[in-house]
């Protein structure tokens, strides 16, 4: 890990101010960014502690639910209200990463997290445009069992790892980013980036800026909600195929059902085919059938990654199974 | 501590110093040079106080300097191991104010003013922790490299509350992984510390 300066500032407008300097890179949990500095994928001249910033705590109201951006993992997923309002959420966060690392590892970092594909880790390899624009891709006809086979282009096809992302996209939540010129909130939605022409812009997100929360709306009545992982080992692994679902059951039926999924596309993948299927839909094995036959629209499989469409589906089906039960 | 005990690490101690001298003699600086290896940046060296098993330790670290680093190579404190560095095998586990985390993911200069406790921190007058005696007893474990950061782990757990049952400890267990596959006798240890408590 090559050196740099640490700056420990108290307040918001100090952190901001103290980022302005070039090579500059914030570090909240640090589980992430010290694993790309070791492998000098990172190599920051300064980081800007934001550990000591008033962002850590959450508070759950009538009009949803405020997440500081440096809450940790566990302590948002061990809250027992929170549990009870976004049960989709705390699934999500139990299931990432481990214990320690859920007790270091922030909200926002988690959000912000980078790829896990294997050629962007290792500088290794020359090609990767999201490490070094205008490389190339190593992973396109290289090993890509893990990448992803929906949002992709012919400069990118890595997947974005984070659960929670999936989880928050799925209840249409919102970003407050704070910079030196004001805050704004974006729709979770909007807040990551397809890889397009420059994969190495992966947020919405301008240099200098920080998360500050998370905004949650609050859940509605009758809905029920899940997250399913699927990986290569039973625990402590980044998903093959994740599935969230937020469903509102009325009478026996479906109103209404939020979607998304992970490990199957260049940023957590909203499904609005599968959402619009579902609307109105019977809770029975053939109507929920009909809306998961649409879940992998689009699908560009790679050479070694064509078994998550019927994973991705198969996936699906049993978290909506589970819900609706 | 017995004789074979102070040997043993009076040897890797002189082993070490030697693996030192021969690096010194130019071995890894030819390696450097051969790869092109821009020179590392000059250090701001910070000043802090590191609170370890109850002790305050004055030190001087640079800022990249990690927690696991600066306990094993600054403190001599080498009950942590340094299994990946990277977050992935839970051997470097220790507590800060009281919550298990990864040494290698946490930088030394981010832990002024919180309580460090480590493997050599658990035992209490002479005795051994419940958790260090039921490993002993149950024979967690084969080559021990992962142990200390087991039972760091294993005690934070039990702490936690999360030792409900067997697929509950596992799963609360997953950040610390055993190359020798000792996992089933882990449990078992750990299944003991809850039950006699």
């Amino acid at each position: 890990m090559e050196n740099f300066t640490l700056a420990m500032p108290a307040t918001i407008e100090a952190a901001l101010a103290a980022a302005q300097e070039p090579d500059a890179k914030f570090i909240a949990g640090g589980t992430d960014l010290m694993q790309l500095m070791k492998d000098h994928v990172e190599r920051p001249q300064r980081l800007v502690d934001l550990e000591g910033l008033p962002l850590d705590t959450f508070t759950i109201g009538a009009d949803g639910a405020r997440i500081g951006a440096l809450v940790r993992m566990s302590d948002l997923a061990d809250d027992p209200a929170f549990r009870r309002h976004y049960p989709v959420v705390a699934e999500a966060l139990v299931a990432s990463a481990s214990p320690q690392v859920r007790n270091m590892a922030t909200i926002g970092g988690n959000l912000l997290q980078r790829t896990r594909c294997g050629y962007f880790r290792d500088v290794g390899f020359a090609a990767c445009n999201k490490r070094q624009p205008g490389s190339g891709c190593a992973a396109i006809q290289g090993v890509n069992r893990l990448h992803a086979i929906l949002g992709g282009s012919d400069h990118c096809v890595a997947t974005h790892a984070s659960d929670l992302a999936v989880a928050l996209v799925a209840l249409d939540a919102a970003i407050e980013v704070q910079g030196s010129g004001g805050t704004r909130n974006v729709p979770i939605t909007e807040f990551y980036l397809l890889p397009g022409n420059t994969p190495e812009r992966e947020t919405v997100l301008m240099p200098g800026e920080i998360i500050t929360a998370v905004l949650v709306p609050p859940s509605g009545s009758g809905e029920r909600s899940h997250y399913l992982k699927l990986r290569d080992r039973a625990s402590f692994e980044f998903a093959l195929v994740s599935a969230a679902v937020v469903v509102a059951i009325e009478d026996g039926r479906i109103r209404a059902a939020r979607v998304a999924m992970g490990g199957v596309g260049t940023r957590p993948w909203r499904l609005p085919a599968v959402e619009a299927a579902l609307a109105s839909a019977a809770m029975t094995p053939e109507a929920l059938a009909n809306a998961v036959a649409q879940a992998a629209e689009g699908a560009r499989p790679l050479a070694e990654n064509g078994f998550k469409i019927p994973l991705m589906q198969r996936a699906l089906a049993r978290a909506l199974l589970t819900v609706t039960a | 501590m017995n004789e074979f005990e102070v040997s043993r690490r009076r040897f890797i101690g002189a082993s070490a110093a030697a693996g030192g001298l021969a690096t010194a003699s130019g071995i890894s600086c030819a390696a450097v040079a051969q790869t092109g290896s821009p020179p590392t940046r000059t250090p701001e060296m910070i000043d802090m106080t590191l609170e370890v098993n109850g002790r305050r330790h004055a030190l001087t670290v640079e800022p990249r300097t990690t927690l696991l680093d600066a306990l094993r190579e600054e403190l001599r404190l080498t009950g942590t191991k340094k299994g990946c560095d990277q977050g992935s095998c839970g051997a470097c586990t220790v507590h800060v104010d009281g919550r298990r985390v990864n040494a290698c993911l946490t930088l030394a200069a981010r832990c002024q003013g919180k309580a460090v406790t480590t493997i050599e921190g658990l035992s209490r007058d002479g005795e051994l922790h419940p958790m260090q005696a039921a490993f002993l007893a149950h024979d967690g474990l084969q080559c021990g490299y992962c142990t200390p950061g087991q039972i760091m782990s294993a005690v934070a757990l039990v702490e936690e509350g999360r030792a409900v049952s067997d697929s509950a400890i596992r799963e609360w267990m997953s950040g610390n992984i055993c190359r020798c596959g000792a996992y089933t006798h882990i449990l078992a240890a750990i299944k003991d510390v809850v039950q006699g408590g």
